[in-house]
């Protein structure tokens, strides 16, 4: 474990405190993609960051912020450093993450299962499915009846359902 | 752990990575329906995603990317196949990636160069197989005309399917074991989408599958050239 000073722990909380570009009722803390921050200086910082997902294109403009809002702090040098390993999982994001998530009207991310998809389900798209332990709920009126539209939304780590109680369509963080 | 990085390797996924990314970007404004365009631009982007980081291993991403010629590139030759109808893209994304999620999940688990990015890619890529191979059974299992352009589309593309498993310099995995349980993926979907598995030899019909070797087939140069043009014209364009 590499001790932290508090000035790092200080530059961390400001650079976790940064909205996400995409998601901006979530900060950046809340979504787990910061991972450390390491003096290399007295005004020289580095920042660890970790996409959420490979191609995802808000890394850069997350960057810029990061940089942004620690050179406000007093940092001349800011580099934000991109980390895959280990590779981010859904269930990085906080409790409180996954609150605001649905409160912006987003299903959040299911927590501790395993990544990927459900197992293939042949037959039409509401055909009695067996019974889910876990569903997901309509962000809107809280109903466990809903239904898949697309695997891929307006964004890559989001799917696009439907509610068939209150018949709004949703977008639901995927678990990764 | 192993630090080292094959050029050869990190090109060869690198290019598929970047080539399939660059095909599926077509559809944009041309897919059957909004979520699929969608969809697709989402498959492409996170190939594009693990594009950037292979390349970025061996060289610059854009040096790479947009200033090497066509027989430098070691993408293999399905993901190069033009886009055709929708069953044809549907079907050439059930073949690579299903491989390519093969591929990571094995490379993830070992200690090589390749980890980091596999252990992350690896579960994007499972969201890719589970929508080709769900749209498979949707087109195959369909009504006549989509069954017909599923099977059309199979077989079209089937004997590119070989080249994937030959090895590879400096990429560790077991080549045969892969192409074991590709088949029998592959197979089981086809017959669960009431597909016929062709028959036809999966390479060396034609000296099909020279891509890893920088041999292409006839669209990719034209691929490349949209691909590239803006970049060759404009050196040091930006937005």
């Amino acid at each position: 474990m590499v001790t932290t000073t508090p000035l790092e722990a200080e530059l961390l909380a400001l650079a976790g405190s940064v909205p996400d570009p995409e998601l901006p009722v979530l900060t950046l803390r809340e979504l787990g993609v910061v991972r450390a921050v390491h003096m290399r200086g007295a005004d020289s910082v580095e920042v660890e960051l970790t996409p959420t997902y490979t191609g995802c294109p808000a890394v850069e403009s997350m960057s810029v912020d990061i940089e942004r809002v620690l050179q406000e702090h007093g940092m001349r040098e800011v580099t934000v450093r991109r980390v895959l390993a280990p590779a981010w999982s859904t269930d990085d994001i906080t409790d409180e993450g996954r609150r605001k998530l649905r409160e912006f009207g987003i299903a959040p991310p299911r927590a501790g299962r395993t990544a990927g998809p459900v197992a293939l389900q042949l037959g039409p798209t509401r055909a009695a499915l067996a019974p889910e332990t876990d569903p997901i709920r309509c962000p809107h009126c809280g109903s466990a009846d809903t239904e898949l539209l697309s695997r891929f939304s307006s964004t890559a780590c989001k799917a696009l359902r439907r509610c068939l109680a209150c018949r709004e369509p949703f977008d639901h963080f995927k678990e990764l | 752990m192993t630090t080292t990085v094959s050029t050869t390797a990190a090109l060869a996924l690198g290019d598929d990575a970047l080539v399939l990314s660059h095909r599926l970007g077509e559809w944009a404004g041309h897919a059957p329906v909004l979520e699929e365009e969608v969809a697709l631009a989402n498959i492409a982007l996170d190939l594009l995603g693990q594009a950037r980081v292979l390349l970025s291993l061996v060289g610059d991403e854009d040096e790479l990317a947009y200033l090497r010629e066509e027989r430098a590139f070691r993408n293999v030759q399905l993901v190069e196949q033009p886009n055709g109808d929708f069953a044809h893209t549907i079907l050439r994304q059930l073949y690579f990636s299903t491989y390519q999620h093969l591929l990571y999940a094995e490379l993830a688990a070992g200690d090589g160069p390749f980890a980091p990015l596999a252990a992350k890619a690896v579960k994007e890529v499972a969201y890719h197989r589970d929508h080709a191979e769900q749209w498979t059974v949707r087109l195959g299992d369909g009504t006549d005309e989509s069954h017909e352009r599923a099977q059309r589309a199979c077989e079209a593309l089937w004997r590119f399917t070989g080249e994937m498993f030959r090895p590879v310099e400096g990429l560790d995995v077991d080549g045969a074991a892969l192409e074991a349980a590709w088949l029998e993926s592959v197979e089981g979907m086809l017959r669960r989408a009431t597909l016929t598995v062709p028959e036809g030899p999966r390479s060396g019909a034609w000296r099909a599958g020279a891509g890893r070797q920088g041999l292409h087939t006839e669209p990719f140069g034209r691929m490349l050239a949209e691909m590239q043009h803006l970049h060759r014209s404009h050196p040091g364009a930006s937005w």
